[in-house]
């Protein structure tokens, strides 16, 4: 393992994902992609589920040095599966030098990823498939204009969950616990990450290239359209993700769980909510200062029970 | 190994094709009545009597997918699947046939739910005829052992480059023993040479992006349209390398099979492992006199229009027996005949029946019913509407047991 990099200077110049992509301007899952692929090198194939970035590839043009095979919404692992053993059988059987080999990472967002291929990810996971998983989370169905998916957090407003007057709230559920279901799968290695902290994310990378088997990563991505936020300040919400604890940023090796950059001190959730269109609803016309609170206690509940 | 003769089901005659076809790749998924073909060739893998890879997926959608991505990866893959699984995997079918790969899979027809069962019909790979795959469907053992070997060599062909399904009724012929040849490996091998793509696969010296979006009509609609013309070339191909099938293995294989067809005055079209009870019914209606014959459809996609048309040319009557039911219209394949020969100048009558769903028998007095009925038809020039095969004991049967599931009326 390459020693880790200690700034942002030190990650790679080189871009495997070049600008030209239609993805909505502050994308933050674009911007944690063009990182992971710093990290990951030329030499990929990514196997796109249906969301935001099947549109980075429009026919007949791709941002991409690297290769890329769209599959459909459910299945991206099964895909992966099918090109790693290809790979895996035409090298063993000399058709192709060890050379041109690929390391085959699945690209999905939260939809894929929590709900519709929920199956086929663990499926891979079970078969200790050699892959890597990047899930761009921007808690909800992006690419369709922003619904409930099962990464939505409590109190998020989506064209599913409207806030209203039997419904103030928005969402009544919590997000689903990716990383604890996929944990629960014993990967070699697990780790969540964030466009705002680059070097944090380049050397979850490196670290992961050590094992052979599933290497995933879930990123909390901004979404301005979805948010409802500027552009420009995509990576301050994703700083202030991981400064107020929403957003814990960790890793399991084999199951064991580390967290990689614990704040000094934690910020109020209500930073990181007032800003948002999609909290906007807990602060005018009338301040839902019981769901605020909640939200508090559940990111308290957390750290609480990390031992911080 | 020289070639041989031994008692096969229609299951182990397909696991014998893919063996023959020495596949690099198996993604599999069980589902009755196709599990026997996965086993047997898993039991082979594991005593290292073949050098294949084999993965179990997580449903018939990831398998579909896990084949297809690895046909475009550059391996010679195979699956198979049945019924429910063929539908769960629905959307992959029409991607993997974008994708331009030669996948080859192997369907046990069965009957699609609700009410589930296991017997067949061919609802389920019917479902399938607009999706870019190719079809064979086979009536006897050896057809599928050796349609599996003209599939891969014509899915591989640079002119054609799609997938291709074969199909078999599940338990009438996958669970049936029936005499089949295996052919000499050394002949196979002349006859299907190994694949190397050169139109897709991912390696680091050359990136490709396969499978990507298109923006606008004109783009979607020109693959499309690449994918149908391949599909149509399919014809000639298909003729071509069952031609060098025959040379080498001494089967003929045709688009179609007539039976007792050349001098026929009425013909019965049927597919499948049922046209083995059609062509007993048309043996025993020549003894009494009757000119008839029947046309079996073996080459679905595409669709052997020409062939169709000569095959039928001046008959009186031709009646489609559909061991499917197209809920709302009637048989599926019934409108894909008549619009075949419907400019036609000289066109016979044409009947529509629909028999044997859920694997029912056919009886031999349902067969004459459907003779009459074709003579009738050309004597007085009326067709009748669709008809639903059923017998009168099976009606009192069912009667019974609707009592005991306690219905009063």
């Amino acid at each position: 393992m390459d020693t880790p990099v200690k700034s942002i200077k030190d990650i790679p110049l080189d871009e495997i994902l070049l600008p030209g992509t239609p993805a909505c301007a502050g994308c933050g899952g674009l911007l944690t992609l063009r990182h992971c692929l710093k990290a990951l090198g030329e030499n990929t194939v990514i196997v796109n589920a249906a969301g935001c970035f099947t549109l980075l590839s429009i026919y007949p043009f791709t941002p991409f040095m690297s290769s890329w095979l769209y599959t459909a919404m459910a299945c991206a692992p099964a895909g992966a599966q099918g090109v790693r053993d290809a790979l895996d059988i035409l090298i063993k059987k000399g058709r192709l030098g060890s050379e041109e080999d690929l390391k085959v990472v699945v690209l999905t967002g939260d939809g894929a990823a929590y709900d519709i291929g929920l199956a086929s990810t663990s499926g891979a996971l079970y078969r200790n498939l050699d892959f890597y998983y990047i899930c761009y989370d921007n808690e909800a169905y992006g690419n369709t204009g922003f619904q409930w998916s099962g990464a939505t957090p409590f109190a998020s407003k989506t064209g599913t969950t409207p806030p209203g007057k039997t419904v103030p709230t928005g969402t009544l559920t919590n997000k689903k616990n990716l990383f604890e279901i996929w944990r629960s799968h014993k990967p070699p290695y697990l780790a969540t990450i964030s466009p705002a902290h680059p070097v944090d994310l380049y050397n979850k990378f490196k670290k992961a290239e050590q094992y052979k088997g599933p290497k995933l990563f879930i990123a909390l991505s901004p979404c301005p359209p979805g948010w409802a936020t500027d552009p420009s300040h995509s990576v301050n919400f994703a700083k202030l993700a991981v400064d107020t604890g929403i957003w814990a940023l960790k890793e399991a090796i084999l199951g064991d769980v580390k967290h990689t950059l614990i704040p000094r001190k934690f910020k109020p959730v209500e930073n990181y909510l007032k800003e948002q269109g999609r909290f906007a609803h807990l602060f005018k016309p009338i301040r839902q200062e019981e769901t605020i609170r909640k939200i508090q206690e559940m990111v308290d509940e957390y750290w609480k029970e990390v031992g911080i | 190994m020289g070639k041989m003769r031994e008692m096969l089901t229609g299951n182990s005659a397909a696991a014998w094709g893919v063996r023959l076809a020495e596949i690099d790749y198996i993604p599999a998924y069980p589902i009755t009545p196709q599990t026997e073909i996965i086993e047997t060739l898993a039991k082979w893998i594991s005593d290292g009597v073949m050098d294949t890879r084999m993965v179990t997926m997580d449903s018939e959608h990831s398998m579909i997918t896990a084949a297809g991505a690895a046909s475009a990866t550059g391996v010679r893959t195979f699956t198979a699947t049945s019924s429910q699984g063929l539908l769960y995997g629905f959307e992959m079918l029409y991607t993997v046939a974008g994708w331009r790969v030669p996948l080859v899979m192997v369907n046990v027809s069965r009957g699609l739910s609700a009410p589930i069962t296991l017997e067949p019909d061919h609802n389920d790979i019917l479902s399938a005829r607009d999706s870019g795959f190719l079809q064979i469907h086979c009536e006897t053992c050896q057809e599928v052992l050796d349609s599996i070997l003209i599939a891969y060599r014509l899915a591989e062909d640079e002119r054609i480059l799609l997938p291709i399904l074969v199909n078999m009724d599940g338990f009438h012929l996958s669970f049936t023993r029936e005499p089949v040849e295996i052919p000499d490996m050394e002949d196979v091998r002349r006859f299907l040479p190994p694949y190397s793509p050169k139109h897709a696969f991912f390696k680091a010296s050359q990136p490709m992006a396969q499978g990507i979006a298109v923006l606008g009509g004109p783009i979607y609609s020109y693959f499309k349209y690449q994918i149908h013309l391949a599909c149509m070339k399919g014809l000639e191909v298909y003729k071509e390398i069952s031609k060098e099938f025959e040379n080498i293995f001494g089967r003929r294989y045709d688009t179609l099979e007539g039976y007792m067809t050349d001098d026929a005055e009425y013909i019965l079209i049927m597919s499948n492992s049922f046209s083995t009870l059609g062509k007993a019914a048309v043996k025993r209606a020549r003894e009494r006199g009757i000119k008839i014959g029947l046309l079996k459809l073996r080459l679905l996609r595409p669709f052997p229009e020409e062939d169709l048309k000569n095959a039928i040319k001046g008959c009186k009557a031709v009646a489609v027996l559909d061991q499917n039911i197209g809920i709302g219209k009637g048989g599926i394949l019934y409108p894909e005949i008549t619009s075949a020969i419907y400019n036609e100048q000289k066109r016979p009558m044409l009947l529509s029946f629909i028999g044997g769903l859920g694997g029912k028998n056919i009886s031999e007095s349902e067969f004459d019913f459907i003779f009459d009925n074709m003579i009738k038809a050309a004597e007085t020039g009326n067709a009748p509407p669709p008809q639903l095969l059923y017998t009168e004991t099976e009606w009192n049967e069912m009667e019974k047991l609707k009592k005991m599931a306690g219905r009063r009326y």
